[in-house]
């Protein structure tokens, strides 16, 4: 049983993001990591090639070629090797676009299961699980908080708002987990050292018999128009409870009409 | 005018409120037009008719039952592409995210997800988006194929119609092309029912955090939402302890929300839970710390020990009722 994980390289939550002058996100300015939500992928994968389940790991990426940082750190956790679909028309590439490409890298890879995390920690959008999965034509289970494998089949569980469902897909399939199905490993010093030797492919555009035109920002569905800082909020009263924070709370919620 | 297709839930009879925003939303940009899957009551259509829906195309289930994001998917896309609407609008959240992904995948169209405002232009719906953990507002808008938008419930106040419209109600039958192998539910454990509002939907949030101390003083944060009439949240804190439900995280792991009172009690203010709750029209907060961030964006903070706090405000706001 093979397993593919995606993954991605994104800026660290603690820097200060910003746009560049084309509207997309300044990636050059911070630093990068591979994103919190995809290392517990990451887990999952390693975690069923520990069970016995799986036998294989692969890890696909796209990204400027410090992505690369996030690769080391994935193959230092776990798994076998690496792809980096690595090109700059891919600069600028929308949701659909990056569907695109990573559906093609997928169709030049073996595998038996993907695992992705349930949204970039940049983007946030969420949708290339599903989207990648509808146009390979499997099925998909998205936010799953439990999964394991069975022979030809994917059993996860995934919680819903009002209920706790467990879902059954033949394999070969596609499944994004949440943050709740289990703390990412930190890589040993051993992994670290062996992922050094893991090898990463590095597959362009052409490879992928894929025209530039059709990706990047020249391709992208969507654009941007504009983007500006959200208007601050107005700084409130902050008082400290000296027995009476109660009923001025309480008056600023009647003057307020929020009684 | 031009067709909006609005993506519609609802709990047989009643028609979600976030459906009922989008029709709302729908009418400022073209002609809405309520897809609907399930049984179609006269009620319904009503209710429908009364936020100014047109048409209402009601789905057919499949037989056997499918997937229902895969369902919902193929009703919207097969629809979109009879009908060449202006634009398509689904309630952000799990399950529209994953229809509006497979719509726009299988029309080859731009998506935008999880908008904050929609407003009509010359060259199409311009969106906007709050990003980065709400610091940054992007408008952007779709320039290839149909436009897919989910929008961010609460985003919209939904209002009906002066005049309600008729609508007419078409039968729409679809036929799975080549079914690709889906993933089967095969148990379902419902979790208790708690009677208050649905979290996205409600008007009124109050959430705990890791200043609440413990699964009992969680029950303070549940007397002040229910004397309140509103919904329970949490930061990842509180439901990581387990304090309460996962499913009533607030943040960037969790739901978003924007209700129009918005309490926090015991919670620090962290970005990734800021991201989910920062569009809250008023914010109160209460927190022991005078240096936590949440009071950057409170309107109104009580530097002090929730558990006096509390109680107390819950007396108060019996009192002034009498």
């Amino acid at each position: 049983m093979k397993i593919a994980v995606l993954i991605k390289y994104v800026p660290e939550a603690t820097a200060a993001w910003r746009f560049a002058e084309d509207h997309t996100l300044d990636r050059d300015s911070v630093d990068g990591r591979l994103s919190e939500l995809d290392e517990y992928a990451v887990e999952q994968a390693v975690r069923l090639v520990e069970a016995g389940s799986a036998t294989e790991i692969s890890y696909l990426t796209m990204g400027p070629a410090r992505a690369v940082d996030a690769v080391r750190k994935a193959l230092a956790m776990g798994g076998d090797r690496a792809v980096h679909v690595l090109d700059d028309a891919l600069h600028g590439s929308d949701a659909v676009g990056t569907a695109s490409v990573l559906a093609a890298a997928l169709r030049r890879m073996e595998f038996d299961l993907v695992i992705f995390g349930m949204a970039s920690t940049d983007a946030e959008m969420s949708v290339l699980p599903v989207m990648v999965a509808d146009l390979l034509r499997l099925p998909a289970v998205a936010n799953a908080v439990t999964l394991r494998v069975d022979g030809s089949a994917l059993t996860a569980e995934r919680e819903t708002d009002d209920a706790i469902e467990e879902v059954v897909a033949p394999l070969p399939a596609l499944v994004s987990v949440t943050d709740r199905s289990g703390e990412a490993r930190y890589p040993s010093f051993k992994g670290i050292v062996a992922a050094k030797k893991k090898p990463v492919t590095t597959w362009s555009l052409s490879d992928l018999e894929i025209a530039p035109e059709r990706v990047g920002t020249a391709g992208a569905a969507t654009e941007v128009l504009a983007v500006r800082p959200s208007p601050p909020r107005e700084a409130g009263t902050v008082i400290v409870d000296e027995g009476d924070a109660a009923v001025r709370l309480a008056e600023f919620l009647a003057a307020n009409k929020l009684l | 005018m031009s067709t909006i297709l609005v993506l519609v839930r609802h709990d047989g009879g009643t028609v979600q409120k976030s459906s009922l925003e989008l029709l709302t939303l729908a009418r400022r940009l073209g002609d809405p037009a309520a897809v609907v899957h399930g049984d179609v009551s006269d009620a319904l259509v009503d209710a429908l008719g009364r936020h100014g829906a047109t048409t209402v195309y009601a789905v057919t289930p499949l037989t056997p039952p499918a997937y229902p994001p895969v369902a919902e998917a193929l009703a919207v896309a097969e629809l979109a592409a009879r009908t060449a609407p202006a634009a398509v609008l689904i309630t952000s959240g799990p399950l529209g995210t994953e229809v509006a992904a497979r719509v726009a995948v299988r029309l080859d169209a731009g998506i935008v997800t999880d908008a904050v405002q929609v407003r009509a232009e010359a060259g199409g719906p311009v969106v906007t988006q709050s990003v980065f953990a709400g610091t940054w507002l992007v408008e952007g808008r779709v320039r290839r194929g149909t436009p897919i938008i989910t929008v961010r419930p609460n985003a919209v106040t939904p209002e009906p119609v002066a005049t309600p419209v008729r609508p007419v109600v078409e039968r729409v039958d679809l036929e799975d092309p080549a079914s690709p192998a889906v993933p089967r539910v095969v148990a379902r454990r419902p979790k208790a029912t708690t009677g208050r509002p649905e979290l996205t939907e409600a008007t009124v949030v109050v959430a705990g955090g890791r200043g609440v101390g413990s699964a009992e003083g969680f029950r303070l944060i549940e007397r002040l939402a229910d004397v309140l009439g509103g919904a329970v949240g949490a930061s990842r804190a509180a439901t990581d302890l387990t304090w309460c439900p996962h499913e009533l995280q607030i943040g960037q792991t969790g739901k978003t929300v924007a209700p129009q009172l918005y309490v926090a009690g015991g919670i620090s203010g962290a970005i990734q839970h800021r991201a989910g709750m920062q569009g809250s029209r008023t914010i109160v907060a209460i927190n022991k710390d005078p240096k936590a961030p949440i009071f950057q964006i409170a309107d109104f903070g009580v530097v002090g020990d929730l558990h006096v706090v509390l109680p107390a405000l819950i007396g108060e706001i019996e009192n002034r009722r009498g």
